[in-house]
């Protein structure tokens, strides 16, 4: 699984090219697929955008989104279904019911796992905290400490699933709130630095958790060209993420991004817009380690 | 030799047989990509039937008519000042004034909106609370500053040389016919600069927004605890018909 060992045109790779096919005609146990959906930024984006919307005539709709998802997970169980924040805000839906249906339907959706995006303080850590009762996903957040919040006790760093005996760890990052959200709404939750944050999670994940994929909740951004933390430059400080589903900044990406991580693997960075729009799809495909040592992992995007 | 041969395969038979036992999975492939949410996707029913009584009930809280608006009002009707401007500077002044004089025993004397967070148009005919919403999509709440005849000098400057014009009430800025500034009047008074004053505006301007930068040079800030679009809705309910008109509270003469 350590992409470090990853060789595909070395002597020692072709070598094994032979072996590793003789054992996968025998045996199909290293054959294994994960799919994660993902979402971003739906800010209560409930229903579809009317027919005659200026700019997103007849897109969304989480009842379409239950369709899509429905037929994915029946194509293959192991689907993890994730959130990256900003799940509140935008519709009447939220100001008149607090984010109540919001996190009711991510229920009926089945949702695995979500951050926690800067809007969903906007009624205040109260608000969040009344709503969690409605929510049976996780809400994971590693860089914000809830200690002396109503919140301490309800939000994990990370969670790990097993399917198909593939260990898949989850994580959650959320960006800094001073400046962006009143201090009055996220109260005495502390932001630390996401870097040093993911850097910690990665290795928890690989090594302690032994997770054979981590992949980060990102509520960063996509990309500043200041210094502010963004999933680009959190990806090439990496070592440890397979994946970041971004969020914040509403980027429509027509394909997942690669990039490159400080030792040399890669990450794939994904972010699918805002207001249920789109759906994000990531296939994960596990075959014999001895075949991946031969061939190396293939990224289609 | 034939023997041998045989051996060899059972051998790799049982090798590839213990060791697929063992076999580790690794990660070997990775698809992505994103998948537009569009009408060719069936709604699933149980979804909507279970969203309908919540929508239902949004519907008829925001749908039912309050006021009556007598033309389209526009932020963009007006050189120095508009009439939708005009509208929610005035709509400020009037409902959070009783508000912030029952918590302090002080009055108002100005307000300062940006015309960049009026989202929407109100076009002519009923007026209803989702007519707030298109025009308030944000949560931003009422701030009261106390700022120094100084930075009420620098606000001055700042809407004058703004390009748009900045939703204003309760102060009067006439220009010459050069674009000079001539008098500046608050509350009906010629500004005083040894003074300082009490100026209704939203939240996120008190942070900084919009480059409004000496609101956060403000000697105190009040919280009102009172939603920009709640004032905008009780205001509806309180009148019968909106009918703002572009006046002389910023102007310059000929």
């Amino acid at each position: 699984m350590d992409r470090r060992k990853f060789i595909s045109n070395t002597v020692a790779g072709s070598t094994f090219v032979g072996l590793g096919g003789l054992s996968l005609n025998s045996c199909s146990g290293g054959k294994k697929h994960i799919t994660v959906l993902h979402t971003n930024d739906v800010h209560s984006h409930i229903d579809a955008f009317a027919g005659d919307h200026s700019q997103w005539p007849n897109l969304g709709g989480l009842a379409r989104r239950a369709t899509l998802v429905e037929r994915i997970r029946k194509e293959n169980p192991n689907t993890l279904l994730l959130d990256a924040g900003d799940i509140f805000q935008g519709t009447p839906y939220f100001n008149f019911y607090g984010g109540e249906l919001e996190f009711k339907l991510m229920s009926m959706l089945k949702y695995d796992a979500a951050t926690i995006g800067n809007h969903d303080f906007d009624n205040g850590i109260d608000g969040l905290y009344a709503q969690l009762p409605h929510a049976k996903f996780k809400l994971l957040s590693a860089n914000y400490d809830f200690s002396n919040t109503l919140m301490d006790g309800h939000v994990k760093p990370y969670t790990t699933y097993t399917m198909d005996s593939i260990k898949i760890g989850v994580f959650g990052l959320g960006i800094e709130l001073a400046g962006l959200v009143t201090k009055k709404l996220y109260q005495e939750t502390q932001y630390l630095d996401p870097y040093e944050i993911a850097q910690d999670m990665g290795r928890i994940l690989k090594e302690e958790e032994q997770c054979d994929l981590v992949i980060c909740l990102s509520h960063l951004g996509y990309a500043y060209n200041r210094d502010k933390p963004d999933d680009l430059k959190l990806a090439a400080r990496s070592e440890n993420i397979d994946l970041i589903i971004g969020g914040h900044t509403h980027t429509f990406l027509d394909k997942p991004t690669i990039r490159e991580n400080r030792k040399g693997g890669r990450v794939l960075i994904n972010q699918v817009g805002c207001y249920g729009i789109n759906l994000g799809r990531i296939d994960f495909h596990f075959d014999s380690e001895k075949k991946v040592e031969a061939n190396g992992v293939s990224i289609t995007v | 030799m034939i023997l041998n041969i045989k051996h060899f395969v059972v051998f790799i038979t049982i090798l590839v047989f213990l060791s697929c036992g063992e076999e580790k999975s690794a990660l070997s492939e990775v698809e992505g990509k994103q998948l537009p949410i569009t009408s060719a996707l069936a709604p699933v029913n149980t979804i909507d039937d279970f969203v309908a009584p919540y929508r239902e009930r949004i519907d008829q809280v925001l749908d039912s008519s309050l006021a009556y608006a007598t033309k389209n009002i526009t932020k963009e009707d007006g050189k120095y000042n508009t009439t939708a401007g005009n509208l929610m500077a005035d709509i400020i002044l009037e409902m959070a004034n009783p508000v912030f004089k029952a918590r302090t025993k002080k009055d108002i004397d100005f307000v300062v909106l940006n015309h960049g967070g009026i989202r929407s148009v109100i076009s002519k005919g009923p007026v209803s609370a989702r007519t707030a919403y298109e025009i308030m999509p944000f949560e931003n709440t009422i701030a009261i500053v106390e700022l120094t005849g100084k930075s009420v000098r620098e606000l001055v400057s700042f809407l004058i040389e703004a390009r748009r014009p900045q939703p204003i009430a309760g102060i009067q800025i006439v220009l010459d016919k050069n674009g000079e500034l001539q008098s500046v009047n608050i509350g009906g008074k010629p500004f005083n600069e040894t003074q300082s004053y009490f100026i209704a505006t939203s939240n996120y301007l008190v942070n900084g927004g919009d480059d409004m930068g000496f609101f956060t040079h403000g000697l105190h800030v009040t919280e009102i605890d009172y939603k920009v679009r709640n004032a905008i809705i009780d205001y509806f309910k309180k009148v019968d018909t909106l009918s703002p008109v572009v006046d002389n509270r910023f102007m310059q003469l000929n």
